[in-house]
């Protein structure tokens, strides 16, 4: 009776946690939902298709063949950004491995002391002093970590993104650390060539009579957004801080991570370093599937997964690890909802 | 010179506990990481936290924890992490290199990336050499050892303490985690 072991080359990507889909063999993170990226990249490229199949001969003829040339730089300019924002890490955090959740959980429940019984435990809340300003770390119980300062977790992809800006579903992915650069881009570039395009149309209309599709709403959606994220980078905020009101002002709270010169906050988040994907997709896992061959009855494979990093132990000693309906803070918003 | 007939066994008995407790105090000496990988099974790990005093830049505690005190001196500890902090601060620095690699990356669409090296990942190798260099020469005769954070999402910094597998001293710290890898 011998075990006969087969290795399986297994790309970590594949055993990842979180609702992101993968191409090209971990190359490549999506969220799930594509649809309206497709949509984008229809529209994007279906505007301009007509553009320069309808207008650009006109105008290159009789004005200069300088115009359709930089619309096709424009337009190339757009999609490589698209892609870069849909197709790149937004910078998630990858999930805490059972000994770091068992020593956070340690760690909270020296901190917060003995706790009556029929009472619950107080939030989970860590505060640092961030340029002496009081922040306030959450716990994420998906991830069992503190979420890093101005991380938060999408409840679309089911990950922690540091830096959480927005989820957008127009480029399908979340918008975060890695790829908000990018994302700016996109939306500037955009409303640029969405102005060139509209306004040639007006030129080419005013030169021939000649009725033409002019996507006037679009243009100024998109510059609306653009103007919006201007405003957000020169006092380095993130939508998601915008919309709850973090920095507003009130108690005296201030934004401790802008530099207080527009000019610095720009050049922090549009020529920052290049931050590096700390989710290794593309490592290499190691699946032994062992299959005895001898005439047994009821062979049963066992799967017995031995990562670079260490997987689940069966039986976890220390605390039961909690869960929100055991925390007095999300205990008290899930009382407000209902 | 003659002993009452117990002395000699209650002598033998006794030095023999004193040795055993010797052993047991004695912290495990492995060479090199080899010897440390075979020889070796995970005892307790301990967490180097963020220090975010100064923003979201990388930078780790320099906080000494108390199950490290009797395995390694404060001072190469606490040199380790600072020039880790170090190097993660030169990774971050926002000045004339990091807006001229931006500004040229742009211009090309970020194709440029495609052939180039980002000076992040640059200093990430950096930074992978250095521990490795210092588990060799430092953690591992210690029966410890550094984990690269890149591999924990650049949260903690990971510090595995071993054992001696042929020791009989106990495991130390009072919170041991079951997941002992298998090798």
């Amino acid at each position: 009776m011998s075990a006969v072991m087969i290795t399986r080359k297994v790309r970590k990507w594949e055993k990842l946690p979180g609702k992101n889909t993968f191409c090209c063999d971990g190359r490549v993170m999506m969220a799930r939902q594509k649809g309206v990226f497709y949509l984008t990249l229809f529209l994007i490229v279906g505007t301009c298709s007509l553009f320069f199949a309808f207008e650009c001969p006109y105008l290159a003829v009789h004005l200069s063949p300088a115009i359709p040339v930089f619309a096709v730089f424009l337009f190339f300019f757009v999609i490589a950004m698209l892609l870069r924002t849909s197709f790149s890490d937004p910078g998630v955090l990858p999930r805490a491995l059972p000994e770091e959740a068992t020593f956070i959980e340690m760690e909270i429940e020296a901190a917060n002391g003995n706790v009556p019984a029929g009472q619950r435990p107080p939030p989970r809340i860590r505060n640092v002093q961030i340029n002496n300003q009081i922040v306030k770390l959450k716990y994420c119980y998906t991830c069992k970590i503190f979420r890093p300062p101005r991380a938060s977790h999408c409840s679309i992809c089911d990950n922690c993104v540091d830096r959480f800006d927005h989820h957008c579903p127009w480029v399908g992915n979340c918008v975060g650390k890695r790829n908000y650069r990018y994302f700016y881009l996109f939306t500037m570039t955009l409303s640029l060539l969405t102005i060139y395009i509209f306004t040639f149309n007006i030129v080419h209309v005013v030169m021939r009579e000649y009725p033409v599709l002019v996507c006037f709403f679009t243009l100024w959606s998109v510059v609306g957004l653009t103007g919006f994220h201007t405003y957000l980078i020169s006092l380095n905020q993130t939508t998601n801080e915008d919309i709850k009101g973090s920095w507003s002002g009130k108690n005296r709270v201030q934004n401790p991570y802008s530099h207080k010169n527009i000019i610095k906050n720009c050049c922090e988040v549009l020529c920052g370093p290049t931050y590096p994907s700390v989710l290794d997709r593309r490592g290499l896992t190691k699946e032994e599937l062992s299959a005895s061959a001898s005439n047994s009855s009821n062979p049963t494979p066992q799967t017995m997964n031995t990562s670079s990093r260490e997987e689940q132990p069966p039986a976890s000693k220390g605390p039961p690890l909690a869960s929100p309906d055991t925390d007095a803070e999300t205990a008290l918003a899930k009382d407000k909802t209902h | 010179m003659e002993f009452p007939p117990g002395t000699l066994y209650k002598y033998i008995a006794v030095s023999n506990l004193t040795v055993c407790v010797c052993v047991c105090l004695i912290p495990p000496q492995f060479h090199n990481l080899q010897e440390l990988r075979h020889s070796a099974s995970l005892a307790n790990k301990v967490f180097i936290q963020r220090d975010y005093s100064e923003g979201t830049t990388c930078k780790f505690q320099t906080k000494f924890h108390s199950e490290l005190d009797s395995r390694i001196e404060r001072s190469l500890f606490e040199d380790t992490v600072k020039t880790l902090n170090n190097f993660y601060a030169e990774a971050e620095k926002i000045g004339g290199q990091s807006y001229l690699e931006g500004c040229l990356a742009c211009a090309t669409a970020y194709l440029i990336f495609l052939c180039m090296e980002t000076r992040y990942e640059k200093v990430l190798k950096k930074i992978s050499k250095y521990i490795k260099e210092q588990n060799e020469k430092i953690y591992a005769p210690r029966g410890l050892l550094i984990t690269d954070p890149i591999e924990r999402g650049m949260r903690v910094i990971e510090i595995s303490i071993y054992e001696d597998r042929g020791s009989s001293g106990s495991s130390s710290g009072s919170s041991s985690v079951s997941g002992s890898t298998a090798r």
